[in-house]
């Protein structure tokens, strides 16, 4: 194992029950991160159950948080803080830890049914088990209580500040300020003052502890260096967040209104909630009764000239198949976000996996392309969205965006784009109404280049034409069961999609020589650590944002280079998506745990490729 | 509004491809008359189709259309009346399409009160996939995948739309044009989800199912037609009507002679009745059974957003979100 720590930046985990306030916390001290210049990335990590039974190592909720000197572009592999609320939360997190961090314990969650809940025999403040770290054990739930004592709440209303009392001793540890909190705690319960109140005395009793108890001395000797990142003006911001705004600004681009169609599912949903915030951009939820209906409602919308956007999660996503095909036979544009997650079946919800790739690429019955584009980091899902609906309209067809769990909660430090620097989005010309030719075959006349077909859509004045499922007429557009047609439109669907290649970048490598003797191919969010790795390792770094087509040179840029290396968090996807386009093997390193690489499993990777020769290619 | 317009302007260039003698010829043309009749504008106007006989029908009308997938249309519709309210929108399905694989976008299209014009062409059988028996059909109905005959109840269309919470419920039968006339004038006028069921024949694998109400020997007896505000009188000689029977709390065959008080006159928007009436089968209840306005969904989805769809903010405007830094140049 590599044991070397990045002393650029330091890791904090916060874990307790998932009624703890574990998340709000953690998102708190993100902002507060945010605010103080560092540069850092987080990694919610919690149960399905909304309110799993206390105490249980299964309803563990988490957030973990990397903070520092940037680039810093994953959660952290180990961490060298942890505020753990109950034994469970120990359990969990322990074997994580770096020896000899900082545990923040709270001695009011570790009662004799915790430990037994946790399975622990013995208490493990007293038998050993933490004698190879720092330990702070504070009565967190009795000194809020006082703290909160003169509002007259039920102790476990009072009990609930809990989360702010443990945030307060950490915003003292860091040095941060406490106004921003402040404010943040005075305008989400402006309406219920008693709950203000002591909320904000929670925080300053934890401030003060922080202080009396002098744990800044027992913090990790880290140089906490601020980021250097480039001038501008930046936001914290999760990936549910940026492709709610970047769906926003695509209809924006293109002049358009927005109708998202979606049903509730497991980590799709946030992007839902933050859309309904934008509705005064143009942007309209529609929450349908099931999948099906959500992408058919999308679809709908689109053909009365609204940009349809469905978004779902992979058990969704399956649902939606059929209505793709549709989507594809009618040539109409069509956004789908798939906020990929542990599978088969129901899975892992709230875990994060990759493995929705070939459902993307092939997941459909008949010769059925699609453009695929995935998104690589929280920030990253704004220029997606926008691309994606870019090619969907240009070429008049759906488009896949691929996302993940751990993208749609993850928050980053975001530069914010100059908006109005970004291309407008082009939209077909309409054709005039006329008497030579019939709007049937004017509705299907399409774009040599793109093959992007006109946009009519009804209401439009003596234009009436008809679309479908059914297999149409090349030219007329009218219903063909015609075999050589049938071979034409199959030809033409596939040289749409393969269109899209003459209108994306060359693939460039991300970091590192662009030939050489190894490259390390990623895909979506596992950008942060495979560049981390990579940076350390002297590796190159190849990220792939266009997966299907992919992009015109890609081949050629890795043909440089001795060995390829695809990790990845399915069971090899794209290795096959390489070997089947591109004829290349390439050497899988799939990881299907719920949980994103650490930098530390990728460098040992990358260090065992370089020195194992050139022979191990994949069997 | 265009006017002037004929059945004929509403009838496509397209070849027909429905089995000679079926059932959907009569329902193609009263639609059309309908169309001319009711004022529509064919620019304005979209019919919307999922998979079976019925949903080729948008190939045939002179509007625009789209023949989507197998149960889908009511959904495609939904998507389609947000993003633009003025198209007058019907939606052509069957009794499968409709009631089976699509049976959960009836269902919510029909309680959110979408202004749909649905006609559910109802022949009690699977046509294009030859013969299987369908949701409506009777028990011990004999097909390809029933040779011992069906054993699951059959749905009613219309205690499906009731309780489904619609506000608009009609029946018609395919062949009979001033029945047909009336239903569709008032499902076109109708402001919210219409649902019309049409009793069509399907001359190939279900000949004759509705012959017993049908048959002109017999129609008058199998047949009561409704109008609001007109007491619901059937028979030859009108001598026969509908009466309430307390005791069993359900409708009765009463005589007009002897008992002219006892006859209900019909009143569309009570709920109550609309419930009995649609399950009568000797006579069946024709015309509009319930109807009963109220705020559609697209109206109440305008008027709760705050800008009415439009763009009044830019996304420059929101990019930063609630609190945002600025990193100074070096130096």
């Amino acid at each position: 194992m590599i044991k070397t720590k990045d002393v650029e930046s330091i890791v904090v985990r916060l874990a307790g029950d998932s009624g703890d306030g574990i998340q709000l916390m953690g998102s708190q001290f993100a902002v507060s991160t945010a605010l103080s210049g560092a540069d850092f990335a987080t990694f919610p990590d919690y149960p399905a159950e909304i309110r799993a039974p206390a105490g249980t190592l299964f309803g563990v909720s988490a957030y973990q948080i990397n903070l520092g000197g940037g680039p810093i572009t994953t959660a952290g592999d180990s961490p060298d803080v942890l505020v753990a609320f109950n034994p469970a939360a120990l359990r969990v997190s322990l074997p994580m830890l770096r020896q000899g961090a900082l545990i923040v314990l709270n001695n009011d969650g570790f009662g004799k049914r915790s430990l037994v809940k946790a399975g622990y025999g013995t208490d493990p403040r007293e038998d050993g088990t933490l004698d190879h770290f720092q330990v702070v054990a504070a009565d967190i739930g009795r000194l809020n209580l006082e703290a909160v004592a003169e509002f007259g709440l039920s102790k476990s209303d009072g009990g609930r500040c809990k989360n702010f009392w443990a945030l307060g001793v950490l915003l003292w540890m860091f040095g941060r300020d406490l106004a921003p909190i402040e404010a943040w705690i005075e305008r989400r319960l402006a309406d219920k003052p008693t709950l203000r109140d002591a909320n904000l005395a929670a925080l300053h009793a934890g401030h003060a502890y922080g202080e009396t108890s002098e744990l800044q001395a027992a913090l990790p000797q880290v140089e906490l260096r601020e980021a250097e990142p480039e001038p501008g003006e930046y936001r914290s911001i999760t990936g549910a967040e940026a492709l709610a705004l970047g769906i926003a600004a695509a209809g924006e681009l293109a002049g358009r209104q927005v109708l998202f169609c979606s049903y509730p599912i497991t980590p799709s949903s946030p992007l839902l909630h933050r859309l309904t915030r934008l509705w005064e951009t143009g942007v309209g939820t529609f929450q349908a009764e099931d999948e099906i209906a959500a992408i058919c409602a999308a679809i709908g919308a689109s053909y009365g000239g609204m940009i349809g956007v469905t978004s779902s999660s992979g058990p969704g996503i399956a649902l939606k198949t059929e209505a793709m095909g549709l989507a594809v036979s009618a040539e109409l544009p069509l956004l789908i976000v798939d906020w990929q997650r542990g599978g088969p079946s129901t899975g892992l919800p709230t875990k994060t996996e990759q493995s929705d790739l070939y459902q993307a690429v092939y997941g459909r019955n008949g010769d059925t392309p699609m453009p695929v584009l995935a998104a690589a980091s929280a920030g990253d899902c704004f220029d997606m969205a926008i691309e994606a609906t870019r090619i969907a309209i240009r070429h008049m067809t759906p488009v896949i965006l691929l996302a993940d769990g751990y993208l749609s909660n993850a928050a980053e430090p975001w530069k914010l784009p100059d908006f109005d620097a970004i291309e407008p989005i082009a939209v077909p010309p309409v054709p005039a109404p006329s008497e030579d030719v019939s709007p049937q075959r004017q509705a299907f006349t399409r774009d040599p280049q793109t093959f992007g077909r006109a946009w009519i859509t009804p209401g439009m004045r003596q234009l009436v034409h008809r679309i479908g499922g059914l297999e149409k007429d090349i030219d007329t557009g009218h219903i063909s069961y015609d075999p050589d047609n049938h071979q034409r439109m199959t030809d033409l669907r596939q040289a749409k999609v393969d269109s899209v290649a003459d209108f994306i970048p060359d693939q460039a490598v991300e970091i590192g020589p662009d030939r050489g003797e190894l490259a390390v191919v990623g895909w979506g969010s596992t950008y942060g650590p495979i560049y981390q790795a990579a940076r350390r390792t002297g590796a190159s770094f190849v990220h792939l944002r266009h997966l299907s087509p992919l992009p015109g040179n890609l081949r050629e840029l890795l043909s440089r280079f001795d060995k390829v290396l695809v990790p990845e968090m399915n069971n090899g996807q794209l290795c096959s998506l390489l070997r089947d386009r591109l004829c290349l093997e390439t050497i899988s390193y799939p990881k299907v745990s719920g949980q994103p690489f650490t930098i530390a499993e990728l460098i040992e990777r990358i260090e065992s490729e370089l020195e194992g020769g050139k022979l191990c290619a994949r069997g | 509004m265009r006017t002037g317009l004929t059945a004929k302007d509403f009838t496509s260039s397209q070849e027909i491809r429905w089995c000679p003698g079926c059932g959907d010829y009569a329902i193609l043309k009263s639609v059309t008359k309908a169309l001319a009749d009711g004022g529509a504008d064919p620019d304005n106007t979209v019919f919307v189709s999922g998979i079976g006989c019925a949903a080729r029908f948008p190939y045939y009308v002179e509007t625009y259309g789209f023949h989507t997938i197998h149960g889908r249309a009511p959904a495609v519709a939904t998507g389609l009346k947000l993003a633009n309210p003025d198209l007058a929108v019907w939606v052509v399905t069957g009794d499968g399409d409709g009631l089976s694989i699509g049976g959960n976008h009836l269902l919510h299209a029909l309680r959110r009160n979408t202004d749909l014009k649905i006609l559910l062409f109802n022949n009690e059988i699977y046509g294009l996939t030859k013969g299987q028996y369908s949701p409506t059909s009777r028990i011990g109905t004999t097909s390809p995948s029933s040779p011992a005959g069906s054993v699951d109840m059959p749905v009613s269309p219309g205690q499906f739309a009731l309780g489904a919470g619609g506000r608009f419920f009609a029946r018609a039968i395919d062949t009979d044009k001033r029945g047909m006339a009336e239903t569709l004038e008032a499902a076109h006028a109708f402001e919210g989800a219409s649902l019309v069921e049409i009793l069509q024949n399907c001359i190939v694998y279900n000949q004759d199912v509705f012959a017993a109400v049908t048959d002109r020997a017999t129609a008058a007896e199998h047949q009561l037609h409704l109008t609001h505000g007109e007491p619901m009188l059937f028979g030859k000689n009108r001598d026969q009507g509908i009466g309430f029977d307390p005791e069993r709390f359900t409708l009765h065959i009463v005589d007009a002679q002897t008992s002219p008080d006892a006859i209900l006159v019909h009143d569309e928007t009570n709920l109550a009745v609309a419930r009995m009436l649609v399950d009568l089968t000797i006579p069946m209840a024709f015309g509009v059974i319930y109807r009963q306005p109220a705020r559609t969904y697209e109206d109440d989805f305008y008027a709760q957003h705050p800008t009415k769809m439009k763009r009044e903010r830019s996304v420059a405007d929101l990019i930063a979100g609630p609190s945002s830094w600025r990193v100074p140049k070096a130096g």
